[in-house]
């Protein structure tokens, strides 16, 4: 059953004109794991998936797909299949035939086809549908049939573009699980765009997070989530305080750094050279109200705003230099100890909460 | 009487249309049909009931000839502009990428007709005519003896005019279908392994139909109707529908031309339902 294929993108660059969509990404997608890239709208992460795909040239460099370079070969040569954002199911044909479409291509007689097809269908439980058009059925259904008119060619890899932004949020979560079902049953190899944290979190073994053309990080959703590589996923992924300095000191792994205009903090990380640009992230959901034991682990700020989220409450907090601070209590904790907007409030953490980001030049 | 003019105001709003349409459409046909049925001699028609108009025209050979020449010249000249509108509108809508391109060359197609008809017609005789322009680089290069006859005319020479002529009839509509073709269904398409005349048949083909199908209408209604290219350019050798009906008129025998107009009228009406009939265009309104 395993054929899937390990995906090697070999510093790709994609230019259009004076623009550089995609700069010189290198990444290695094992062969059957789930991979999201993830990124805002222009990072180019479409235009990868689509170079992985076959629909995109590529500028630069090379793309392996098990041990084959794809780089310049056709689309269905390549043993990928793309699902398209909209689905892009033909209106024209019923459910059989649009699924049976590439056997229809590569010459399968008819009685063939559609019986492939069918059974297509049934592993989707659409069959009930099967001689209907595309238009005459809902958003979950027609992502079902794309899927199905994907996998009849039995690739290696499929590639997903936005495949669940079509989608209500309810039907979102549904077919999200349908998809990493799917997926872990057939032992292929996934590649899914999307700009939702939530949903690359959910689905992904590995998150590639992208911007400019480049990857930030590409690592497993809880190393993203826990150690985000730079300040960029730091505040992409949400979930982090992102704070920057000048570094004055540093020791056991512990570099101390001022905000303009500020207090001092320290996070853990690499020795850097005092006086050096540094941002740090700090887990929002891991601050507490209280004064910090330890110096460079806290601060006092007004709190500006709070917001009532059922089982949490978020503050959002100004002072020591920072615009901006969110921490995330429990409800239980907020209740404890009740604070209003305009309260001067101590926070602190743990050490292992702050840590140094890097960037991408370094 | 405030509820009197709410009820009424929308048949208000829809009188002026009928009045058009009326005016310009239902009477008119209706007093060809009327007119159709009268008595008539070289000096005037007289108001009757007599099916004499229809049983001539029905009963001569020479309509059914005329019947069959017009639907030839209408066959010929829409498989023609067919296929080229079709890879004319093809080519604007899949191989132009930039939309301002796009834009400019199809404004280009329509250039010709910023000319009249009449013009773009007679144009063809130095062009086609026995001293014209390809008969004489014929003969002076050497390659016939004679200058050639059919060039000019002949059925050729209608066919030749009216495929230039209702060309962009076919193009405007196919053009504006392709336009609204997803372009990823072109992709996935590929992306299922089909190559270029792949896409073109199971794709690009059957969702451009509807467009298909409304430049028939076009070119089929024009050419039927049609009567200045076929005596222009057949030289008066050739003869449509249309053109009979004329002469006719010329010998003031107006009721014999309303019957023709009306069998006429029936027989387009036939080819508008059919090619209804094949393709859905209620997609494309």
């Amino acid at each position: 059953m395993s054929k899937a294929a390990e995906i090697d993108i070999a510093s790709v660059s994609k230019i259009y004109g004076k623009t550089i969509a995609v700069d010189a990404i290198s990444l290695k997608i094992p062969a059957g794991s789930y991979c999201c890239l993830l990124g805002p709208s222009g990072c180019g992460k479409t235009s990868t998936l689509r170079m992985i795909a076959g629909h995109e040239t590529v500028s630069i460099g090379d793309i392996v797909l098990g041990k084959e370079v794809v780089t310049d070969l056709p689309p269905a040569k390549r043993g990928t299949a793309m699902m398209f954002q909209s689905y892009a199911l033909f209106p024209h044909l019923d459910l059989i035939d649009n699924v049976a479409f590439s056997l229809k291509m590569s010459g399968v007689d008819k009685d063939t086809r559609r019986a492939r097809a069918l059974n297509m269908l049934k592993l989707m439980q659409m069959e009930a549908y099967a001689s209907r058009k595309p238009a005459q059925l809902s958003g979950g259904q027609q992502q079902r049939v794309a899927l199905a008119r994907a996998l009849i060619t039995d690739p290696e890899a499929l590639l997903l573009d936005e495949p669940l932004s079509a989608l209500d949020p309810f039907l979102k979560i549904r077919m999200r699980a349908e998809l990493k079902k799917l997926q872990k049953q057939l032992g292929i190899t996934f590649v899914h765009v999307t700009h939702s944290q939530e949903e690359a979190m959910a689905l992904a073994d590995i998150v590639v997070v992208m911007s400019d053309g480049r990857i930030e990080q590409a690592a497993s959703p809880r190393e993203v989530f826990e150690r985000p590589a730079t300040a960029f996923v730091a505040r992409f992924m949400g979930d982090h305080n992102v704070i920057g300095g000048k570094v004055t000191g540093s020791s056991d792994g512990l570099v101390t750094f001022e905000l303009v205009g500020g207090g001092t903090f320290s996070a853990s990380g690499q020795i850097k050279a005092a006086g050096s640009d540094v941002d740090a992230a700090i887990r929002t959901d891991h601050v507490r109200i209280g004064e910090s034991p330890v110096k460079g682990l806290g601060f006092t700020g007004i709190i500006s705003n709070i917001e009532y989220r059922g089982a949490t409450v978020k503050l959002t907090i100004e002072g020591a230099g920072i615009a901006e601070f969110t921490a995330i209590i429990t409800d239980k904790a907020y209740y404890a100890t009740p604070v209003a907007v305009g309260d001067a409030v101590p926070l602190h953490w743990d050490p292992e909460d702050a840590i140094i980001l890097g960037t991408l030049n370094s | 009487m405030n509820n009197f003019l709410s009820r009424a105001t929308p048949y208000i709003q829809a009188t002026s249309l009928l009045l058009i349409l009326g005016f310009f459409l239902a009477i008119p046909i209706l007093l060809l049909l009327v007119v159709s049925f009268w008595d008539y001699d070289f000096v005037g028609m007289y108001p009757g009931f007599l099916t004499f108009n229809y049983a001539e025209t029905l009963g001569s050979w020479v309509t059914w000839k005329t019947y069959g020449n017009t639907l030839k010249f209408a066959a010929l000249v829409w498989a023609i502009t067919a296929f080229i509108g079709f890879w004319v509108a093809y080519f604007l809508a899949f191989h132009v990428r930039s939309a301002t391109t796009q834009m400019i060359l199809f404004l280009v197609c329509t250039v010709p007709f910023l000319t009249s008809n009449i013009i773009r017609m007679i144009s063809w005789i130095p062009v086609l005519g026995r001293n014209g322009l390809i008969n004489s680089g014929l003969v002076g290069a050497g390659i016939v003896d004679q200058p050639v006859e059919w060039l000019l005319y002949s059925d050729f020479a209608v066919v030749l005019a009216m495929v230039h002529l209702y060309t962009l009839f076919m193009v405007t509509p196919i053009f504006n279908t392709m336009m609204r073709i997803d372009k990823s269904l072109v992709e996935a398409a590929r992306d299922a392994g089909a190559r270029d005349w792949q896409v073109i048949w199971n794709v690009i083909l059957p969702l451009a139909k509807p467009g298909v199908a409304i430049g028939s209408i076009f070119v089929v209604t024009l050419v039927m109707a049609d009567f200045s290219t076929v005596q222009v350019m057949s030289g008066g050798q050739s003869a449509s529908v249309a053109l009979m009906m004329r002469n006719q008129m010329s010998l003031l025998q107006y009721p014999a031309a309303a019957a023709n107009a009306i069998v006429l009228l029936a027989l387009v009406l036939f080819m508008v339902a059919g090619i209804l009939r094949i393709v859905d265009i209620r997609k494309e309104l």
